[in-house]
This record gives structure tokens, sequence and C-alpha cells, in this order.
């Protein structure tokens, strides 16, 4: 029992270690554009969040109904909302109280939008 | 006799798995308040009102000296609740104080970097960019702070009276939350530091 949870946090440890390592360094070396080293950062990220899930805090192993699990998604859910709605929001508030003057704004509209 | 140390053995442990999730559920309510705070700091990461940004502040070796020894903590932290599990007091405690250790040292890097950060003229107040940076690094660092308090009680615990049943319950649920901290700042290090010195 208590050797298959060492293995457990170990294999955690190496590959959370190694992760961290691979972002770190595709960015330090600028392996990709910066659009591409974005995803593939916050990719790494999330697969970070997925082995110290399973291997750290040991989500969805207790006996019974998962509620752990349960309880993670539904925070996953409103974290999604809120973190995405917040964005949405204010970059279209942005982009409505546009800081042009009145000429620029009539070449941008001209440009981006075809009016 | 022994049928009824049974039944109170049983009770404690349901009490115990109750106490787990609702312990399980502030962490997540605690999950939705950094995500607020990631969310304002991704809102306004740009607005740095002629002053520094990102990539002008962010030291990447240090951080990711930072992020290494959290990450070990962790691990350390997984080590002295299986050996507190084993019964392990000695080993229990010693993984424990090196977990309080690493910790520290984080804590003790994060204040040295804000302090640089100030006395360079680039506090909270200098900027948006600067006041979410602040607010969303300095709530991690809060918890890890409230976190090395509670190791201290724990470790203290631990001297005092042993490995107790009880405290092995506590030590998982403050192992939760030390595991919790670190994956918030997975996030922390790969939407403010690297993300932030790539733009």
């Amino acid at each position: 029992m208590s050797n298959r949870k060492l293995i457990s946090y170990v294999t955690g440890f190496v590959s959370s270690v190694g992760l961290t390592l691979v972002a770190y360094y595709v960015v330090v070396d600028r392996a990709f554009g910066v659009g591409a080293l974005t995803y593939t950062v916050a990719g790494l990220a999330v697969l970070q969040l997925i082995v110290q899930l399973i291997f750290f805090l040991h989500i969805g192993q207790e006996k019974g109904t998962h509620w752990k699990l349960v309880t993670f998604i539904f925070a996953v859910l409103v974290i999604l909302i809120v973190v995405v709605g917040s964005l949405w929001i204010m970059h279209n508030l942005d982009y409505n109280m546009m800081n042009m003057s009145p000429d620029q704004q009539k070449i941008y509209m001209h440009n981006n939008e075809g009016i | 006799m022994s049928d009824l140390i049974r039944v109170v053995d049983a009770e404690q442990a349901t009490r115990n798995e109750r106490k787990a999730l609702g312990f399980w559920i502030y962490i997540m309510t605690d999950c939705v308040l950094f995500a607020t705070l990631f969310a304002t700091y991704a809102v306004l990461h740009g607005n740095v009102f002629g002053g520094p940004a990102g990539k002008d502040i962010f030291n990447l070796p240090f951080v990711l000296a930072e992020t290494l020894i959290l990450l070990t903590s962790s691990f350390t932290m997984g080590l002295a609740t299986i050996m507190a599990a084993k019964g392990n007091r000695h080993q229990a405690y010693t993984w424990l104080a090196a977990t309080f250790i690493l910790g520290f040292s984080f804590l003790m890097m994060e204040i040295s970097e804000f302090g640089s950060l100030i006395i360079d003229g680039n506090g909270p107040s200098r900027s948006a960019f600067l006041s979410s940076f602040f607010t969303l690094v300095g709530t991690h660092g809060l918890h890890i702070t409230v976190g090395l308090l509670w190791i201290l009680v724990m470790l203290w615990r631990f001297y005092k009276h042993g490995l107790k049943k009880q405290d092995l319950h506590r030590l998982s649920l403050l192992a939760l939350f030390w595991h919790f901290l670190d994956v918030i700042w997975i996030f922390i290090f790969t939407i403010v530091y690297l993300m932030g010195s790539l733009s």
C-alpha cells in the first residue's frame, strides 16, 4: 500500500520536474514562434495539472462516490466561466471604447470591419 | 469493549471523511478565488502605464529555482504523509521539517523578488500590470505563509505528542493544501512568468 503510494509520488515528482524544465527551456531558447510557444507552455501546464491531480492529490481514487472529482469538475466549470467570461467582456469593452482619434477610427473600421 | 472501540473508530473515520471532503470543497473555492485573480491579471497585464512590462522585470532562472524548490517541497510533503502512515515518526518528522525549510526558502525568494521590485520603484502602485501581479503572486505567498505556520504546528504536535491517529488525518489535510499551492504555482509560473517573458 505505502509502496504504491511512494511510486505514485516519485512518478508525479519526476514528470512534474520534467514538464517544468521542458516548458522553461522552450521559452528560454525561443524554440518556435511566440504564438506556438504560448500554446505549448499552456498545454504543458495543463499536462502538469493532470499529473499532479492524479499522483499528488489522488483525485477520483477514493472509495464510493467520487465527490472529490465531482466538486473539482464543478470548480473547473466556474473557473472557465469566470476567466473566459472576463476576458471576453473586457476585450469587447476595450474594443468598443476604441482609444483612437475619429480619423484613425474611420481607417480602422474600413480596414478591419469593411465599413 | 473491543466492539465499542470498533464502532467509535468507524464513526471517527466517517467524520474524518466528511471533514476531508469539506476541506477539499474549501480548496475548490480557493481555486475560484485564484481564477478571479488570474482573470484580472490576464485583463490588465498589458496596461504598463509607461512602466516596465513582464519581460523587463522577470528573472527566469530565479523563478525556475523557486518553482523547483516548491515542487520538491510538495514531494517531501508526500513522503512525510507516507512515513506517518507507516508509523515511522522520525522519518515523518524529518520530511515535514524538510518541507518547511524548502517552503520557507521559497517564501524568502519571493519576498526578495518583491523587495527588489519595490526598491526599483516598480511597486504595486506603479501600473495596473504591477498591481495585478503583486495581488496574484502575493495572495499565493500569503497562502504559503499560512501553510508554513500549519507545518510548524504539526511539527510541534509530532514533537510533543508523537503520532496520534487524529494527527495522521490532520497531516493528510495539510498535504492536500500544500499540493494545491504547488498546482496554483504551476499556473503562476506558466501564465505570469513564462508567457509574460514571451510578449
